[in-house]
């Protein structure tokens, strides 16, 4: 901790800021009364009539199906440009496509949902392809904002690594595939694993663009909080909070300990190979 | 450096057959995500650009073709700035823009303000405390940024929880109007948006070379003086490009203010969403997307600027 108690005090208002909204809800989701000021008893009321709730699953499961398809094709693209961007020297139009590919990152979205829908009916009018909007046309916008964020956490973790090791297997002979599958793509794992888990979480999670290339018979679970919130307080997005922040903290808990232990496997390692020198 | 040059040998069987054809491994690495990028990111600009030169009308899709053929055989473009002069007359536009400035830039203070205490307290803290302090930032950005918004509206809303626990300690005697006003916006982009600005401000605040305070301190500076003449000036490209990951996103938010702002507080992005899906104008709101994205040029190159210092390359 800080010794100043200024900083001190800065940090926990931050961090206070930062969780008392996310506390509260969570409490709330246990409230048997409809109200945020009444506090009637302890209840599981509103996860009931959560499971209950047969449009909201449904759009959750189309949900979830568009994420794991859009991060799968998101880190593949992703780690394709990270290599690019960071292992392939200076190519020609390297700024252009740097651009390119971190524009999304601040990019508001309506305009990025906008351009995106745009251009699914411009493709529709000269070639018939995509047909409609519906769990495509979202999975195919989702890949293309979602693999900007992979690109950056690929490429950040392969310029901090020492290059040294894919040089020596490259003068050894090994061709570039398989230095790259033998090599980096296990060192650069963990990187690839932390950019699959953002590019889901961002695809779950996006209303904006995927309100402009949904059609009528594709509706996701944002889509359907948001329409169910736009009016006001609704004790059943409370019950949904909680489970998303459970989920959440189960997954950080369990990195977290997977790393603590790979690190100290790492420092074992290291001890062994000194003593054996 | 790994630089995987075209390989000298040749290679058998499939990557020789593409080989022959001049294409190697790296070629074919490299054209995926380009040609993805050229499809998905920057054509669909250039179709927006053209539809906002484009007049609406009533079928589907609701927009005149630029390029048609007339009778004589002849292609005729018909490029109309109708859309870009109705936003320039119609106060309504005008007015959405400076409001989204507005906004934009004092949340992007607030995040200022709130954030760089946090960074840096933990940039100082014992090193054994940073990763966790850092994970406790990141972590609200894993859950449901559409629920955290919400979750404001149970705290902001005349009978919410922060009128009731002012009433309760008697510091008000009514409840305040504070839920669908401008107010309401500000704290929303501020808590969505706080931990993008503490991230690129802990990251350049941690790397700051701590010698150059000692000396300070060994001189006789104040560590208040010390904090303004060193610190403060040497964490500026941290508060820039925090500023950014604020600002430009802001600029063109939709969730926040639609849920918290009530319906006066207009900003452009809610503009261009009405403009769409209420009015199903799809020409006008192209046009709104392209002057937010002129307006928006400067701060993105900018952040790319940031971005590709931070990133680097060999």
């Amino acid at each position: 901790m800080p010794k100043s108690w200024f900083l001190r005090a800065g940090l926990l208002t931050g961090l206070l800021f930062l969780y008392i909204p996310i506390a509260l809800l969570i409490v709330l989701s246990f409230n048997d009364n409809r109200s945020v000021s009444v506090w009637s008893e302890f209840s599981f009321r509103w996860y009931g009539e959560l499971l209950r709730d047969d449009q909201l699953l449904s759009a959750a499961w189309l949900s979830i199906r568009v994420a794991f398809i859009s991060a799968s094709f998101a880190v593949v693209l992703g780690t394709m440009a990270g290599m690019m961007l960071a292992r392939f020297g200076m190519f020609k139009g390297r700024a252009f496509f740097s651009g390119m590919v971190s524009a999304p990152l601040v990019m508001p979205e309506v305009i990025m949902g906008l351009a995106m829908l745009l251009l699914f009916v411009s493709m529709e009018q000269m070639f018939g392809w995509p047909e409609g909007r519906g769990m495509l046309t979202i999975i195919l916008a989702h890949i293309t904002f979602t693999m900007s964020f992979v690109t950056v956490v690929v490429q950040s973790r392969l310029v901090s690594m020492d290059a040294s090791l894919e040089e020596a297997a490259m003068d050894l002979g090994a061709r570039p595939a398989k230095v790259f599958f033998v090599i980096t793509l296990p060192l650069i794992a963990p990187a690839i694993v932390s950019g699959w888990l953002l590019a889901f979480t961002l695809s779950l999670d996006d209303l904006v663009i995927t309100s402009f290339v949904s059609g009528p018979g594709s509706t996701t679970l944002p889509q359907i909080v948001f329409s169910s919130v736009r009016l006001g307080l609704s004790p059943k997005v409370n019950a949904l909070a909680t489970i998303v922040v459970a989920i959440v903290a189960i997954g950080i808990i369990a990195a977290g300990i997977y790393n603590a232990q790979q690190e100290k496997q790492r420092r074992r390692d290291e001890q062994m190979a000194q003593q054996g020198s | 450096m790994a630089e995987i040059t075209q390989s000298e040998m040749r290679h058998t069987g499939f990557l020789g057959l593409l080989q022959r054809f001049g294409l190697s491994g790296r070629a074919l690495v490299m054209a995926v995500p380009y040609a993805w990028l050229l499809l998905f990111f920057l054509i669909p600009f250039l179709i927006v650009l053209k539809i906002a030169l484009a007049e609406s009308q009533m079928a589907i899709p609701p927009f005149t073709a630029l390029v048609e053929m007339t009778e004589e055989l002849k292609y005729q473009i018909t490029v109309t700035f109708y859309n870009f002069h109705s936003m320039v007359t119609d106060d309504l536009y005008i007015i959405a823009y400076l409001n989204s400035v507005k906004i934009a830039f004092i949340s992007t203070l607030c995040c200022l303000v709130l954030g760089y205490p946090v960074a840096y307290a933990i940039a100082k803290a014992d090193p054994k405390w940073r990763a966790p302090l850092l994970m406790l930032i990141i972590l609200p950005f894993w859950t449901s940024f559409l629920i955290r918004v919400y979750a404001w509206i149970g705290i902001l809303s005349n009978n919410g929880v922060l009128n009731n626990v002012l009433m309760w300690l008697g510091i008000i005697d009514q409840p305040l109007q504070i839920l669908y006003t401008p107010t309401a916006t500000y704290i929303g982009i501020t808590y969505s948006y706080l931990p993008f600005m503490i991230l690129p401000l802990y990251s350049t605040l941690e790397r700051l070379d701590n010698t150059l305070l000692e000396a300070a301190a060994d001189l006789g500076c104040p560590p208040w003086k010390a904090f303004l003449t060193i610190t403060l000036p040497l964490s500026v490209p941290g508060m820039i490009a925090g500023a950014l990951l604020v600002f430009i996103p802001a600029m063109g938010e939709f969730v926040i203010p639609e849920l918290l702002g009530g319906p006066d507080t207009l900003m452009i992005g809610r503009t261009l969403w009405t403009e769409f899906f209420n009015n199903r104008d799809w020409p006008l709101a192209s046009a709104v997307a392209v002057a937010l994205l002129l307006f928006l040029v400067v701060p993105i190159m900018l952040f790319q600027n940031v971005q590709g210092k931070q990133g680097g390359h060999p």
